[in-house]
């Protein structure tokens, strides 16, 4: 301190702590944002977050690939028809080629009448499905009526648009029944939020969109459609190797959602191949 | 991602009583993609000696093929069977030999002695590194898994029985760790004057 006090450094530089940043009040504001506000996630101290963070989320310093990579292997699909929208999901999460569980829920029960499924970033997925269950909750007490698909969709979309370039990775479904009736929404973590009747979602979609493409048609039987979407996800656990387990068949009606079926994928290959007479392999 | 886990695959080997077994699963795959449910990578090479070579799919095939070539001349020129261990020299020498532009396969070798009936098992690193222990081998790209069920279910004068039931069980479950090994297994238990081919069901997901 004498040398300080003799250089006179401290009329230059000013070495306190600032009042502001070291109040204890503004520790526990700080600590706890995420708190207050679940859609307010802690970003490193970069002058440009969205440039910075995504150079460092593909590549290191040695220009070697980071290795984040959990859960990006997923079967979802989902389609509209006569009578409501099917859902049908895997459970495989793999990190990277390592199977990492066989029994994830991929389809997240938002409310009764409001279904999610996850593909991508497992974390991302678990915890912005949980933000958007509270704020649909929030906006049911509010508004003293449940919400709509799109408008849930649309807060989902933009809650994760404010990260975008940042390293997020989810592609989900949202699929519900509201006034307007069965809706099914698409929105990934780029911001794309799109409508539809027919979507497939993650590495073994395009398995899954072969087999649903040709036997999808809208006067689907409700056991036709489930029997669809069963076989659809089943072809793609086949061949795509990051995704398996357990098959999960969820309807949504009028009555809200219902879980129809959790299958075996080995039980169902085991029982498609006897249907087809073959009992080697 | 590594060229060797390009394809998918594995195969392990066991010690037992007067006997040794050798087990692959049945995936060719590219990456992510299954191709096909019927590759095994295990191939016999004698009477009572076989090699496994997981790893990159065309250099499994062309090892193979090597092998089968060097030791046609060998019994040629010899007038005698090949002892596994001769083998072991012989394709650790082959894979040397492109030390730097190796073959990106890893060997597991399994096979009685033709003349003193004594069990074998080695295996291989893809430049020709051998390891000849006492007890099992695992190669591929489920090997850390293979090696917790090894540590786990091995246990010293296995019978042939047994040991099917020992090396089935740690194949077809360190592949249900693995996305890209299994859609179905093949084991053969090697005895003195006996090969049992046999088929495992597994999931094929």
């Amino acid at each position: 301190m004498a040398l300080l006090d003799l250089c006179r450094l401290d009329e230059k530089i000013n070495l306190k702590p600032v009042d502001t940043l070291a109040s204890f009040q503004n520790d526990v504001l700080g600590y706890s944002q995420n708190f207050i506000n679940s859609a307010q996630l802690a970003v490193p101290p970069f002058a440009n977050p969205v440039e910075t963070l995504a150079k460092f989320n593909s590549k290191d310093e040695t220009g070697r690939d980071i290795k984040i990579e959990f859960d990006h292997g997923t079967t979802t699909l989902g389609f509209r028809y006569k009578g409501g929208v099917l859902l049908a999901v895997d459970s495989r999460a793999t990190g990277g080629q390592f199977i990492g569980s066989q029994s994830m829920k991929k389809i997240v029960e938002i409310n009764d009448y409001l279904l999610g499924t996850l593909a991508g970033g497992a974390a991302d997925c678990v915890y912005w499905d949980r933000v958007l269950a509270k704020q649909c909750r929030l906006y049911e007490l509010r508004n003293r009526e449940r919400i709509s698909v799109a408008a849930a969709s649309k807060l989902m979309a933009n809650m994760v648009y404010n990260y975008k370039g940042m390293g997020l990775s989810m592609g989900m479904m949202l699929a519900g029944f509201d006034k307007r009736g069965a809706q099914l929404y698409y929105v990934d973590s780029e911001g794309t939020r799109t409508p539809g009747k027919v979507f497939s979602v993650g590495s073994g979609s395009v398995y899954a969109f072969g087999v649903l493409d040709s036997g999808y048609k809208w006067d689907l039987t409700d056991l036709e459609a489930q029997e669809l979407g069963r076989r659809a996800i089943y072809h793609a656990t086949h061949r795509d190797a990051y995704s398996g387990g357990i098959i999960r068949v969820y309807h949504i009606s009028d009555k809200g959602w219902v879980n129809i079926s959790n299958e075996d994928c080995s039980d169902l290959h085991y029982k498609y191949q006897a249907e087809k007479g073959i009992t080697e392999e | 991602m590594s060229i060797l886990a390009y394809n998918g695959g594995a195969v392990v080997a066991m010690r037992g009583q007067d006997c040794v077994a050798i087990a692959t699963d049945k995936r060719f795959g590219i990456q992510a993609q299954t191709v096909s449910t019927n590759f095994p990578k295990v191939y016999r090479m004698g009477p009572t000696l076989f090699v496994g070579l997981p790893g990159l799919a065309t250099d499994t095939q062309t090892v193979h093929q090597r092998l089968k070539f060097r030791m046609n001349l060998y019994e040629l020129k010899e007038n005698r069977v090949m002892r596994p261990k001769t083998f072991s020299a012989m394709l650790s020498n082959m894979l040397y030999e492109k030390r730097f532009g190796p073959y990106f396969i890893e060997p597991v070798i399994a096979g009685l002695d033709p003349y003193d009936n004594q069990p074998y098992v080695c295996n291989m690193d893809l430049i020709g590194c051998p390891n000849e222990p006492e007890d099992f081998v695992v190669s591929g790209t489920c090997s850390e898994q293979l090696y917790g069920m090894c540590e786990a279910l091995w246990e010293p004068n296995l019978k042939p029985d047994e040991l099917f039931e020992t090396i089935s069980q740690a194949l077809v479950n360190a592949a249900d760790r693995d996305a890209i090994s299994g859609w179905g297994a093949v084991v053969y238990i090697i005895e003195k004057d006996k090969i049992t081919e046999k088929h495992v069901k597994t999931r094929m997901d």
